[in-house]
C-alpha cells in the first residue's frame, strides 16, 4: 500500500480489511466506510486503463 | 582497483586446476567501453580473459539460479548479498560456491559519462580513482567519485557479506550517507504530483523487461508478465499496463533489493527504476529494521510473521 500511495494513488483510496466470515457486522461496517471514504476523494482518473479505441 | 584482477586470475585459476570448481563465473571485456561482460570460464588457460574494473555493474548472482555444478563466483559488495538471498531462497547450495570476493569502490555511470560528451567514446581506462576518456582523439580525466552510478554512491555495503577468498584488504565503508533523499523527495510531493512524477519517469518505457533480466531476484521461470493464461497485466505500451509492470516487479522485490543498480544499468532507455525499489527497501528498513542479503541465519521479514510486525494499514 505505500508503494502504491508513493506512486499517486490518492491516500484512503485502498483500504485493507481483515475480517472473519463470522463477523458480518464488521463487514457491513467497513464496506459502508470504504464507500464512504472512495466517495469523499471522488472518481479514480489516475490509475484506469482507457477504453481501447477502434476507428 | 584493477590490481585485484592478478588476485582473481591466480585464484580462478588454482581453483580449476584443483578441481574445487567446475566454472568460475566473472567479468570480461565487452566489445564496447564501460561494457564489461558476465563470462564463464571452465578451463585454467582460458583465465586470461578475466577483468576487474568499475564497468563490473551486472549482478553476477544472477548466473547462478539453480546451477548445481560446483561455480567461483567473483563478488563484489552487492553481488555476495544477492547470493545470500539466493542461499535463503533455496536457488543455490553454499556448498556448491566458493565466494571470491571483492572489496569494491564502485561502478561508473555509463550513461552519465556518455552523456558528457558530444562524440562518441572510443575508450575509457582508469588508474586508481581518476577515470580516462577517449573521445574524438581527446582523453579526459574524471574523477571516479564524480562520475559512479547513483546506487554506488548510495552504498554502505561495498565489502562482500559472505566469501571464501578475498583479493584485496577489506576497504571503509562509507558513512553519514543518506540514502533516501530521492525517496523523501517523492514521498513530499502531493498525490497527482507523484502520478504525474512517475507518468514522465515511466514514458519512454519500451517493456523490454532488461530492467528483469538483470535482477538476479527475477527468476520465476514464467514471469507474470509473460503469462497468458490468465493475463495478469496488458502487454501494451499503454502507460497503465507499464505502470502496472514496475510496480509490481517492484513488490516482487520488496525486502530483498539489495540496491546493486543492475537494473537501472540494463535499462536502454535510461529509467530510474530504483525510484520503486528504493522505497520500498526505506519501507523495509524502517518496519522491519531489515536490509537484503546480509545474512545466512534470518528469515527475510516478509516470509515470516513476527506479533510485533507493524500492521496499522489492516483496518
Ligand atoms: S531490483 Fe534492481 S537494484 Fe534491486 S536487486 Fe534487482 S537488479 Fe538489483
Ligand atoms: S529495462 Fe527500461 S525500457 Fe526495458 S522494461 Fe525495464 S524500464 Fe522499461
Amino acid at each position: 500500500m505505500n508503494l502504491m500511495e508513493h506512486m499517486g494513488i490518492e491516500p484512503g483510496r485502498l483500504q485493507f480489511s481483515w475480517i472473519s466470515s463470522a463477523e458480518s457486522t464488521k463487514f457491513v461496517e467497513t464496506v459502508k466506510s470504504v464507500t464512504q471514504a472512495v466517495k469523499a476523494i471522488g472518481p479514480n482518473t489516475t490509475y484506469k486503463k482507457n477504453p481501447v479505441k477502434v476507428a | 582497483m584493477s590490481l585485484y584482477i592478478d588476485k582473481i586470475k591466480e585464484t580462478a585459476e588454482r581453483l580449476l586446476k584443483d578441481g574445487s570448481v567446475d566454472m568460475v563465473i566473472g567479468f570480461r571485456k565487452g566489445s564496447v567501453p564501460m561494457m564489461n561482460e558476465p563470462c564463464f570460464i571452465q578451463k585454467p588457460q582460458e583465465v586470461h580473459q578475466l577483468v576487474w574494473d568499475s564497468n563490473c555493474g551486472i549482478n553476477l548472482a544472477n548466473y547462478l539460479t539453480d546451477r548445481k555444478e560446483k561455480i567461483a563466483v567473483v563478488a563484489k559488495g552487492c553481488d555476495s548479498r544477492n547470493i545470500v538471498n539466493h542461499i535463503v531462497e533455496n536457488k543455490i547450495k553454499r556448498e556448491k560456491l566458493v565466494i571470491i570476493g571483492v572489496p569494491c569502490t564502485g561502478m561508473i555511470d555509463k550513461r552519465k559519462i556518455a552523456g558528457m560528451f558530444d562524440k562518441p567514446i572510443d575508450a575509457v581506462t582508469e588508474d586508481g580513482d581518476i577515470i580516462l576518456v577517449t573521445s574524438a582523439g581527446k582523453e579526459t580525466r574524471l574523477n571516479k567519485t564524480d562520475v559512479l552510478q547513483e546506487n554506488c554512491a548510495l552504498c554502505i555495503h561495498r565489502n562482500p557479506v559472505i566469501y571464501d577468498e578475498l583479493v584485496g584488504d577489506l576497504i571503509e565503508e562509507q558513512t553519514g550517507i543518506d540514502r533516501y533523499a530521492e525517496v523523501r523527495r517523492v514521498e513530499a510531493m502531493s498525490p497527482q504530483e507523484k502520478w504525474q512524477y512517475f507518468e514522465d519517469l515511466l514514458s519512454p518505457c519500451i517493456r523490454c523487461y532488461a530492467c528483469r533480466n538483470a535482477c538476479p531476484l527475477c527468476y520465476c521461470p514464467t514471469c507474470f508478465v509473460d503469462e497468458s493464461r490468465p493475463q495478469w497485466v496488458g502487454k501494451s505500451q499503454d502507460p497503465i499496463d507499464t505502470r502496472t509492470f514496475h510496480f509490481l516487479r517492484a513488490y516482487h522485490c520488496a525486502g530483498r533489493c539489495t540496491d546493486c543498480g543492475a537494473c537501472e544499468r540494463a535499462c536502454p532507455v535510461g529509467i530510474k527504476v530504483r525510484q520503486f525499489t528504493s522505497k520500498l527497501n526505506r519501507d523495509c528498513l524502517e518496519m522491519f529494521g531489515w536490509e537484503a542479503g546480509l545474512t545466512l541465519d534470518q528469515r527475510p521479514p516478509l516470509d515470516t510473521y513476527k506479533p510485533n510486525d507493524p500492521n496499522d494499514f489492516i483496518k
